[in-house]
């Protein structure tokens, strides 16, 4: 009875101090929402921008209005025939999905053996290996240049390729996500008489999925959005990727801006396609790697 | 969580280590050495070479027209650097980009991130508009933002002309220009701070709130006593890496200025660059790259000093 009556009081008093969080938290979230609603759009402006101007006459682009007049695709399709942008989607697609390949597979096989195997010097390795993540690939073009110049490689898409494989990062990820898996699974392979090769390659592979995924993609697409390298190794057109071709060529656009938004937007989809596809795999491996890393 | 999962496996890997026997150990040296040899041959080959490579010709007289070293400088390329105006004018430059950039890129991708955490639906839309920048390549931002930038017909011009407000030169002007990159460089990589900070906040216990919450503190209070202190980590890693990749700027300069109006907006890797591959002096280029490193070197190290402190202090 006693404790009852006691009760009741501090209940209400607990219940209406709930609710009039619960209103100004209501209020609180109204504002965030809308705040974040206008940052969202004032983001998605330049784009909006690009692609409306990709679809006007170059002579309407001086009219700054949204609404176009003559809507035409014209811009794409002098841009797909005056330019080599097809030649250049190529050499991206080309350079980026090597690159893509030899990094899963050389930064998975090295770090399998940091993960599941003993051998003299192997901290050695690894922090010899992690030491590269120190290095900014920037402070490198000079003697890389020299490198491929005196091999005979510039100009060829190897130059590109090359130098983007040796991510330490990646092996460094893969080992973590290799520490993680259980190794009973290794055990039973190796008593039913699986090679080490066999192991890596029918048991642990198939297990890394997401980390292949998340690496895969992120090579490749930092490899398609690299601009200073293949910028010195790359002076034939006909080899040039797309954030080359469009460096090159900037410049001789001259006024017809619906021109160069369209190659723009041209340079900017095949990667908005790859976003969409890979949304969870990208943002996913950021956050993984970043708070791990 | 760690310690737990760690002491089965630490068991586990005593036990395997019992079954192998010495010469298992001896095979198994082989067969690492297979499994390490295709990454450790690029990463000689491309890396480790051409660093070593690339520190012994800062100290000569390389040039790109002609073959081999073309003779010892000892100190020479790097006592030249430090003395030169260009290069502590191009250092200045990469700084003051950092200034401008980092602290905008922290401030409103946790601001962003703190209010699409508490929107709860809706967040697929708010990753595509601050994220899908950061996928594009850098030409493909120079190319649209130099329109927007456009003087009288660019929309920037347009709108604030229409408001009343008289537009800045916004890259053709040398105290300008670089405000301009960084407001580019702001829409091109926020979403990948963003990205960052929504998975920190979904580490954030929810009981934490609801605690708060039952003590009667508001949404601000709570953001400021919880998530604030609790993405301590989250920040240090965000700052670190955003000030390191500022620090790399090339891309905006090159296409957007060229470096210009002026050589105002030239940036220490822009600088490499043009004594390297348009004044062809690769060695005096190589101590300019060798010297931009340590400075990349120095704010790891600092880095790894705050992560310490942070780690001893939980």
């Amino acid at each position: 009875m006693t404790t009852s009556v006691l009760d009741r009081p501090r209940a209400r008093a607990a219940g209406t101090t709930v609710r009039q969080v619960d209103s100004r938290t209501r209020l609180f979230n109204g504002i965030c929402i809308g705040v974040l609603i206008a940052f969202a759009l004032l983001w998605l402006i330049p784009l909006a921008w690009a692609i409306d101007t990709s679809l006007k006459p170059n002579s309407e682009t001086v009219k700054t209005t949204w609404w176009i007049d003559n809507p035409t695709i014209a811009a794409y399709t002098n841009t797909l025939q005056n330019t080599d942008m097809l030649k250049w989607y190529g050499a991206s697609f080309i350079t980026s999905a090597l690159t893509a390949l030899f990094t899963v597979i050389t930064a998975s096989m090295a770090a399998y053996a940091l993960s599941r195997m003993r051998f003299r010097y192997k901290n050695v390795v690894f922090w010899f290996i992690l030491a590269g993540i120190m290095i900014p690939g920037q402070v490198l073009i000079v003697p890389q240049f020299r490198e491929f110049s005196s091999v005979g490689l510039l100009n060829t898409f190897w130059a590109v390729i090359f130098p983007q494989v040796p991510t330490a990062i990646a092996v460094f990820i893969f080992k973590q996500f290799f520490d993680g898996l259980p190794r009973d699974l290794d055990e039973a392979a190796r008593i039913d008489g699986a090679g080490a090769f066999r192991i890596y390659r029918t048991v642990i592979l198939p297990l890394t999925r997401p980390a292949l995924a998340a690496v895969a993609i992120f090579t490749f697409v930092f490899s398609w959005n690299h601009l200073l390298w293949p910028l010195l190794v790359l002076t034939n057109p006909d080899l040039m990727t797309i954030p080359v071709g469009l460096a090159t060529v900037q410049g001789s656009f001259g006024i017809r801006y619906a021109d160069t938004m369209a190659s723009a937007i041209l340079g900017a989809l095949p990667l908005i396609a790859v976003f969409l596809l890979f949304q969870r795999n990208i943002v996913e491996g950021i956050a993984g790697t970043g708070l791990k890393g | 969580m760690s310690s737990t999962q760690m002491i089965p496996r630490q068991a586990a890997d005593a036990a395997a280590t019992e079954r192998r026997g010495r010469g298992r150990q001896l095979h198994e040296g082989r067969t690492a050495l297979w499994f390490l040899a295709p990454f450790l041959l690029f990463y000689l080959l491309f890396i480790i070479g051409p660093a070593i490579y690339g520190l012994v010709m800062s100290f000569t007289h390389a040039s790109l027209v002609k073959s081999g070293l073309n003779g010892w400088a000892g100190l020479a390329n790097y006592t030249e650097a430090l003395q030169s105006s260009d290069f502590w004018s191009s250092l200045w430059h990469t700084i003051w980009f950092t200034i401008l950039t980092t602290p905008p890129l922290i401030a409103i991708a946790l601001g962003l991130a703190l209010l699409a955490d508490r929107a709860g639906r809706g967040r697929w839309f708010y990753r595509l508009a601050f994220f899908a920048p950061y996928v594009l390549p850098s030409a493909v931002v120079a190319l649209i933002w130099m329109w927007l930038y456009t003087p009288s017909l660019g929309l920037l011009d347009t709108t604030l002309t229409k408001i009343g407000i008289t537009p800045p030169n916004w890259l053709g002007s040398e105290s300008f220009a670089m405000w301009s990159l960084a407001i580019t460089t702001v829409w091109w990589t926020l979403g990948f701070n963003f990205v960052l900070y929504l998975a920190g906040l979904q580490d954030i216990p929810r009981e934490l709130y609801e605690a708060a919450a039952i003590d009667g503190a508001g949404p601000w209070q709570q953001i400021r006593t919880i998530t604030i202190p609790m993405l301590g980590r989250t920040t240090t890693l965000v700052a670190v890496l955003q000030v390191i990749a500022s620090l790399k700027v090339f891309d905006q300069m090159y296409l957007m200025t060229s470096g210009g109006p002026n050589f105002a907006t030239r940036s220490i890797l822009e600088y490499i660059y043009d004594e390297g591959f348009t004044n062809f002096r690769v060695g005096y280029a190589s101590a300019l790259s060798t010297l931009f490193f340590i400075v990349v070197l120095i704010v790891s190290a600092g880095w790894f000093a705050i992560v310490r402190r942070q780690e001893k202090e939980v």
